[in-house]
C-alpha cells in the first residue's frame, strides 16, 4: 500500500470513527430522491451578516456536514443552496420563487429579518414549499394567519420581552420608571411593545417616561443618550443588536449612562465582550446564557466543537443565537422527515412532512424543542437572562445572576395572541 | 433653558459629524460634476484602516494621544492610494458621458470596494473606541458629554476653514473656479484640467476617508457602514446645494439641529427628521440653499 493510499485509508477510518454508533448510513427509502436540496437563506452581506448571517450560515454548513456523515436524512444526502437574504422584502420573495421553481429545492430554511419572515409565508403556501423560518423575532407570523407549509423552530420575540421584564423585576423590584431606545423597524417596535406592556402588567405603578426610535444603523446616539441622562429612568430597555448595540454601549459608557440607569438588552451574542459590566442581557433563548444542565447537553458540546473546528472560535467567545437557531431548524427538518418516512413507509410528500412537523418535539444544542403553539407550527423556548460581570482571571465578561425562565413562563398558550396574553395578566403561565 | 442648551449641543456635535462625512462628496461634485456613489466606501475604508491602526497601536500600550494622528494618517493613505486610481483608471473615461453612465460606474466601484472591505477585514464588527473614551467627559447642562464629539467640531471647523481658504485665497482655488466654470476654456488657457480633476477627486477621497477615520472611535464598524453614510450625505448636500461647501456646512447645521430637536420633542420623527427637512427645503429651493441652477448645454 502506498503512503498516499495508507493516508486515505486512515482518513476514511477516522471519519468512520467520528460517526456515532447506531447512526451508520442508512439505505435510502423507496421513492427517495438522489439528493435533498435545501435552501439556506441568511444575510451574507450588509450589517446583519457579521453578528447573525455568517455565523448562521456557518452553523448550517457544519450541521449539514454532520447530518450527511450520519447518513443524511432518510439515507439521502442533504445539499445546501446558500443564498443571501440582503435586500428589500420583494427581492427576498423573488429569490424564494427562484429557489422553489428554478433550483427546485425540497425545503427553504432561514430568514433573519422579521420583515422577510412576514413576506415569505404567503408565497411558501402558494408554491407549497416546506419553509422553516430560522431566526426572525416577530410574533405576528402565526398569530395573524395560518400557514400550512411554514414552521418556526425557535421562539418568537415575546420570550425576550417577557423574560426581560420578569428578570428586571427579580433584580430591581424597586423600579419606578422605564424608557426604551430601539431601532425604528419591526424588531425594535415589537420588542419594546412586549417589554413595556409586560412591565406595566407585572408592576402597574411603573411609568414609561420615554420611547426613542433612532434609525436602524444610525450609529450616532448623542441626542438619545443626552435625553436619557436628563430623564434618569430607573431602567433603559434596548433591543439593539450587532454594530448598533456595540456603538450605543460604547457611547453610553463614555457618558456614564450605565451609572445613572440600569440598562437591559434583550438579545446579545459574541458582542458581550464589548458591553459594559453591569448590563442585564438576554440571549434570545437558552443559547449563550444557559443553565448548568444545558451545558452538559451532548448536542450543544458537539455543535460548539464542530463550529470551532471549521470556523474558529476564541476560547471564551460565544456563538451567535442565530447560529443555534439554524441548527434547530435543521434538527426539526430532520426529525419531521424521519417521522414522515416512518409513517409513510417510503419517501414522504411535502404535505406528509408538514403534517409530521406539526406539534413535533425534537432535541437540539439548545435543549428540547416543542412546536407547541401557532397550531403546532411555532416553537417555544425558555428565556435566559443574566448580568454581565467582568472576570479579571479570564479577562472577559461572564454571566452572573443567571436565570432561566421556563418556556411556559414566557410564551403564551396555543391559540392566544401574545399581546392579549400579556394584557390579561399571563394566564396559564408556569414560572 | 437647560434643555435648549442640551438640544443645541447635541445638534452641533451631530452637525459636525455630518459635515465631516459629506464635505468630500460635495467637493467632488463641485469640481468634477460627478456624483460619487463610492463616497461611502471611501469613508468605510478610512474608518476600517483608522480603526485597525488604532487597535494595533493601543495593543502596544504606547502614548494614547498619538492614536489621533493615526486617524489622519489612515485618511491620507486611503485618499492618496484609492482616489487617484478611481479617477485615472475609471472616471476619466466617462466625463463626457451621460450622468447615468457615471452613476453606474461609481456604483460598480462601490460594490467592488464593499467586497474589498469584507475580504480584508471580514464581517465581524470592529470597534476602536479608545480615542473616544480616552478624552474623558465634561459636564454641561447637568449631564455628561464625551469630549470627543467636541474635538470633531473643532476638526470640522478647521476642515471647513481650510477648504474655504484654498478655494477663495489661493491660486489653486482660482484654477478650480476656472475649471468649474468652463472646462474647455480652462484647457485653452493652459490649465492641466486632467491633473486638476485627479487632484480634486483625491482631495474628495481624503475628505471622505477622514470622515470615516474620525468616526471609527465612535461607531462599531460592520459591512455596509458606508451605504448608510452615503444616504445621509446625499440628504445633507441636497439641502445645502450640490457642490457647495458652505451649503454642506449649513445643511449639516440645519439637519443636526432638526434631528436633535426631534429626539427631544418628537421622538417618533427621529427617523424622518432629516428627510422632512430635505423635502421642505427642496420644495421651495429645488437647487438647495447654495446650489446653482445649471443651464444644460446642448
Amino acid at each position: 500500500m502506498s503512503r498516499h493510499s495508507r493516508f486515505h485509508s486512515a482518513l476514511i477510518a477516522a471519519i468512520g470513527l467520528s460517526i456515532p454508533a447506531g447512526s451508520a448510513p442508512a439505505a435510502p427509502v423507496a421513492g427517495a430522491p438522489a439528493e435533498l436540496k435545501i435552501a439556506v437563506v441568511a444575510f451574507l452581506s450588509g450589517p446583519a451578516s457579521g453578528p447573525f448571517g455568517i455565523p448562521s450560515r456557518n452553523a448550517a454548513d457544519v450541521w449539514i456536514e454532520k447530518i450527511n456523515r450520519e447518513g443524511g436524512i432518510g439515507g439521502v444526502k442533504v445539499v445546501p443552496v446558500f443564498t443571501d437574504e440582503a435586500g428589500p422584502a420583494d427581492k427576498v420573495v423573488t429569490e424564494f420563487r427562484r429557489l422553489a421553481l428554478d433550483e427546485k429545492v425540497s425545503a427553504v430554511m432561514g430568514y433573519i429579518s422579521s420583515a422577510n419572515c412576514l413576506a415569505v409565508p404567503p408565497v411558501a403556501d402558494e408554491l407549497k414549499v416546506l419553509t422553516i423560518e430560522s431566526d426572525c423575532g416577530t410574533d405576528r407570523v402565526f398569530e395573524e394567519a395560518k400557514h400550512p407549509y411554514v414552521f418556526r423552530t425557535h421562539a418568537h420575540t415575546v420570550i425576550d420581552g417577557v423574560g426581560a421584564a420578569r428578570y428586571v423585576l427579580s433584580i430591581h423590584p424597586e423600579v419606578k420608571t422605564i424608557a426604551g431606545i430601539n431601532q425604528d423597524y419591526a424588531w425594535g417596535r415589537d420588542s419594546w411593545e412586549v417589554f413595556q406592556r409586560s412591565m406595566r402588567k407585572l408592576k402597574p405603578d411603573v411609568q414609561v417616561v420615554d420611547a426613542l426610535w433612532p434609525k436602524l444603523f444610525a450609529g450616532e446616539y448623542s441626542a438619545e443618550i443626552s435625553k436619557l441622562l436628563v430623564e434618569k429612568p430607573t431602567v433603559v430597555f434596548t433591543s439593539f443588536w450587532g454594530g448598533d448595540l456595540v456603538t450605543f454601549a460604547g457611547q453610553a459608557k463614555a457618558r456614564g449612562l450605565f451609572e445613572e440607569s440600569v440598562v437591559v438588552v434583550n438579545n446579545t451574542g459574541s458582542d458581550i465582550k464589548d458591553i459594559a459590566p453591569g448590563v442585564l442581557i438576554g440571549s434570545r433563548g437558552p443559547h449563550g446564557i444557559v443553565s448548568p444542565d444545558m451545558e452538559k447537553n451532548p448536542l450543544r458540546k458537539e455543535f460548539i466543537a464542530l463550529y470551532r473546528q471549521k470556523y474558529g472560535l476564541a476560547k471564551n467567545d460565544y456563538i451567535a443565537h442565530g447560529a443555534y437557531h439554524f441548527v434547530q431548524a435543521l434538527q426539526g427538518l430532520r426529525a419531521a422527515y424521519e417521522k414522515a418516512i416512518k409513517a409513510a413507509g417510503r419517501w414522504p410528500t411535502t404535505e406528509q412532512v408538514a403534517a409530521a412537523f406539526e406539534g413535533l418535539e425534537f432535541d437540539s444544542p439548545s435543549g428540547h424543542i416543542a412546536m407547541a403553539i401557532g397550531g403546532g407550527h411555532q416553537a417555544i423556548e425558555p428565556a435566559g437572562y443574566a448580568i454581565l460581570k467582568f472576570d479579571p482571571a479570564l479577562g472577559v465578561n461572564v454571566f452572573s445572576e443567571v436565570r432561566m425562565f421556563p418556556a411556559k413562563c414566557v410564551n403564551p398558550p396555543d391559540g392566544m395572541k401574545s399581546l392579549d396574553w400579556i394584557d390579561r395578566g399571563f394566564p396559564g403561565a408556569q414560572c | 433653558m437647560r434643555l435648549l442648551l442640551v438640544v443645541a449641543l447635541d445638534g452641533l456635535t451631530y452637525a459636525s459629524w455630518l459635515f465631516l462625512v459629506s464635505a468630500g462628496l460635495t467637493f467632488t461634485y463641485g469640481v468634477l460634476r460627478v456624483l460619487n456613489l463610492a463616497h461611502g466606501n471611501l469613508y468605510a475604508l478610512g474608518a476600517y484602516l483608522g480603526a485597525t491602526l488604532v487597535l494595533r497601536y493601543a495593543a502596544t500600550g504606547s502614548m494614547p494621544a498619538l492614536a489621533y494622528g493615526l486617524l489622519f494618517i489612515a485618511a491620507v493613505v486611503v485618499g492618496l492610494v484609492v482616489g487617484p486610481v478611481i479617477e485615472r483608471v475609471f472616471l476619466r473615461r466617462v466625463y463626457s458621458r451621460d450622468e447615468e453612465v457615471q452613476l453606474l460606474l461609481t456604483f460598480s466601484i462601490s460594490l467592488i470596494l464593499e467586497d474589498v472591505v469584507k475580504l480584508t477585514w471580514g464581517v465581524n464588527p470592529i470597534f476602536a473606541d479608545m480615542p473616544y473614551s480616552y478624552l474623558g467627559r465634561v459636564r454641561l447642562g447637568g449631564i455628561n458629554y464625551a469630549w470627543y464629539p467636541f474635538l470633531l467640531t473643532a476638526i470640522a471647523l478647521a476642515v471647513g476653514g481650510l477648504l474655504w481658504l484654498v478655494v477663495t485665497r489661493t491660486r489653486l482655488g482660482k484654477v478650480l473656479a476656472s475649471v468649474i466654470a468652463d472646462r474647455e476654456v480652462s484647457l485653452t488657457l493652459g490649465i492641466n484640467v486632467p491633473r486638476v480633476y485627479t487632484l480634486a477627486f483625491t482631495a474628495g477621497a481624503v475628505l471622505a476617508a477622514l470622515g470615516g477615520a474620525l468616526t471609527a472611535p465612535m461607531f462599531s464598524l460592520a459591512p455596509g457602514v458606508g451605504a448608510e453614510v452615503l444616504v445621509t450625505s446625499f440628504a445633507v448636500i441636497a439641502i445645502g446645494g450640490l457642490g457647495s461647501i458652505g451649503g454642506a456646512a449649513l445643511g449639516s447645521i440645519v439637519v443636526g439641529l432638526a434631528r436633535s430637536a426631534a429626539v427631544y420633542f418628537f421622538p417618533e420623527l427621529d427617523l424622518f427628521a432629516i428627510y422632512l427637512i430635505m423635502a421642505l427645503v427642496l420644495l421651495f429651493r429645488p437647487q438647495g440653499f447654495f446650489g446653482e441652477i445649471e443651464v444644460r448645454r446642448i
